[in-house]
């Protein structure tokens, strides 16, 4: 394949995932858009009202880019996961797999779809949280940058999940059992400085809190964890699983016999 | 390297051992020239869905070598892809997409640009029927349907050479001819086919030449017309004027009576059809018609695998 087909190939993998979610919009868009809400309500307005501040901010504009995170995290982990698992599922991998796409068009693909899903939802949220709270960009590279890695790691971490999956269940439990927790732990709702010195320190191997605080330093301007220090996790992590992925689909685990 | 005289498909010494070490190829040659309409037979479990899991790389290979028109598919893995269409034996596309998006991303898989990809998924749809059915959830297309999807899918990227595993496995009899016709006028333009199937009528009517797999070995690769001389006894079944209240006895011929109008005889390749004719009119029976008892490359299969399990079985 030359460039130009290159090019055709990964563009057709994008816009057919974009196009997948847009189709069953009530389930992908919807569904985290009145989560986020109900967040923000309750967390933000009601609880939030009464917890005051935290680090020196209205609890409320502490928590929004945490919830903003959380948002893209699972929305770009669970977009790749279901829709690689699914295209496993029903054998449609196979269309690309017999095809002289090049292995790292096809991870490039279904990685940009799920980024796609991630900072839509992302995007919306955001504009949601401008109705809850009020407060100004810091620094927008750094909210770009974090958001984009973020949502690249957790598109990778996604079909790193699809390719070893081999049922249904295997795509919840990864979401269910490690991703919510570390997400829950990872500094959304709260400072690592509440912890003490020990859970604070055990706080520090949960890659999510790296990003939530780069992206709250962007937002709003501070942070529990130095900036250059969490891009550099999150470059790290991408780096591994984009490497780990593509050596997935190059040696054909569990989807070629 | 590579031109229309290179051999469609080349394979040599090929071998797949899967992770269980069940060996279900075991070594084997297979060469089909450009332009043939090629047959491979066996049994289920023979090996011949691995070796097509193989040539579309599905399946990985122990060991040997795969050409698609002299293109190596691990060393020239593009090119091999681009020269080969595979329609499979279960339907594998999404069911939620329509099929005039089913075709048109499969067209984009293989680099084709969005306006071509368009005009040549309206000419498959069109050649197989379902143009009118291009905007309908594919789930809802019947099972025939769903096969020609797979035959355009397949087409999109005009390959010279396409292979199907049972393309008419639960197709009923009308749509199994027009599949029939449709495959030949793509082999009478210059497409290259080979078909796996489980009805031997299929491989008689359509192929030119037929290798037998049978527990991962080719046990015979040759021409259907080669094959057929190989057939000694055929077995009729007559269809008489009159009723006949006991079978009829001809020396030489060993008839059995099926009902009042019908009867049966195997008839050898050095004997006469119509010496038998002329006993039966001598005892005033008149055969109105006529008819094989079974598939003619269906008895000679039988044949070929039983003799391959005897051998193993004789060690």
């Amino acid at each position: 394949m030359d460039n130009t087909q290159k090019w055709i190939a990964f563009s057709t993998i994008v816009r057919r995932e974009i196009h997948r979610f847009m189709r069953i919009w009530p389930q992908t868009l919807v569904p985290p858009i009145i989560t986020i809400v109900l967040y923000f309500v309750i967390f933000g307005r009601l609880i939030g009202s009464r917890i005051g501040e935290m680090a020196e901010l209205p609890y409320i504009q502490f928590v929004a880019p945490g919830l903003i995170m959380m948002s893209v995290i699972t929305n770009s982990y669970s977009n790749v996961v279901s829709s690689f698992y699914g295209s496993k599922f029903q054998r449609n991998i196979e269309e690309l797999l017999v095809s002289p796409t090049p292995n790292w068009i096809i991870l490039l693909g279904y990685v940009c779809g799920g980024m796609a899903r991630g900072l839509g939802v992302g995007a919306m949220v955001t504009l949601l949280s401008l109705y809850f709270a009020d407060f100004s960009l810091h620094s927008l590279p750094i909210t770009i940058g974090i958001v984009l890695m973020t949502s690249l790691m957790f598109s990778l971490a996604g079909l790193i999940n699809a390719i070893f999956a081999g049922s249904f269940d295997d795509i919840s439990i990864i979401p269910t059992f490690v991703l919510t927790p570390l997400i829950y732990l990872g500094g959304v709702f709260y400072s690592i400085d509440l912890l003490g010195e020990f859970w604070g320190t055990v706080s520090l191997i949960n890659p999510i809190l790296y990003m939530v605080n780069a992206f709250r330093y962007g937002m709003v301007g501070i942070t529990d964890i130095d900036v250059t220090y969490s891009f550099a996790m999150v470059g790290l992590f991408s780096v591994v699983m984009f490497g780990l992925a593509l050596r997935l689909l190059e040696t054909g685990s569990r989807l070629r016999s | 390297m590579n031109d229309s005289t290179q051999p469609a498909l080349a394979i040599k010494q090929l071998n797949k051992t899967y992770e269980d070490g069940f060996e279900a190829l075991k070594g084997i040659d297979l060469n089909v020239p450009p332009g043939d309409f090629f047959a491979l037979l066996g049994p289920n479990g023979a090996g011949k869905s691995t070796t097509i899991g193989i040539i579309c790389s599905l399946v990985r290979k122990t060991a040997g070598t795969v050409k698609i028109f002299g293109y190596d598919i691990d060393k020239d893995f593009s090119a091999a892809k681009q020269h080969v269409g595979v329609v499979p034996q279960e339907f594998n596309f999404n069911q939620f997409e329509k099929p005039i998006d089913i075709l048109v991303n499969q067209a984009g898989f293989y680099g084709i640009p969005a306006k071509l990809a368009h005009e040549r998924a309206e000419k498959y749809l069109k050649q197989l029927a379902l143009w009118e059915k291009r905007d309908t959830p594919s789930r809802t297309l019947s099972g025939g349907m769903k096969r020609r999807l797979m035959i355009a899918r397949a087409l999109i990227h005009e390959p010279k050479l396409l292979v199907l595993d049972e393309p008419t496995a639960g197709v009923d009899i009308e749509l199994r001819r027009s599949m029939w016709e449709f495959l030949q006028e793509i082999n009478r333009q210059g497409t290259t086919i080979i078909l796996t199937t489980h009805y031997l009528e299929e491989a008689e009517s359509l192929c030119r030449n037929v290798a037998i797999i049978d527990h991962g070995e080719i046990v015979k690769n040759t021409s259907i017309r080669e094959l057929l001389t190989q057939l000694n006894t055929e077995t009729f079944v007559l269809d008489t004027k009159e009723q006949m209240d006991q079978c009829p006895e001809v020396s030489g011929y060993p008839l059995k009576q099926v009902d009042g109008h019908s009867l049966e005889v195997a008839v050898e390749k050095s004997q006469s059809i119509n010496e038998l004719f002329g006993a039966l009119t001598e005892q005033g029976i008149h055969v109105v018609s006529m008819r094989n008892k079974t598939n003619r490359l269906e008895e000679l299969f039988f044949d070929l695998v039983e003799k391959n399990l005897q051998e193993k079985a004789n060690g």
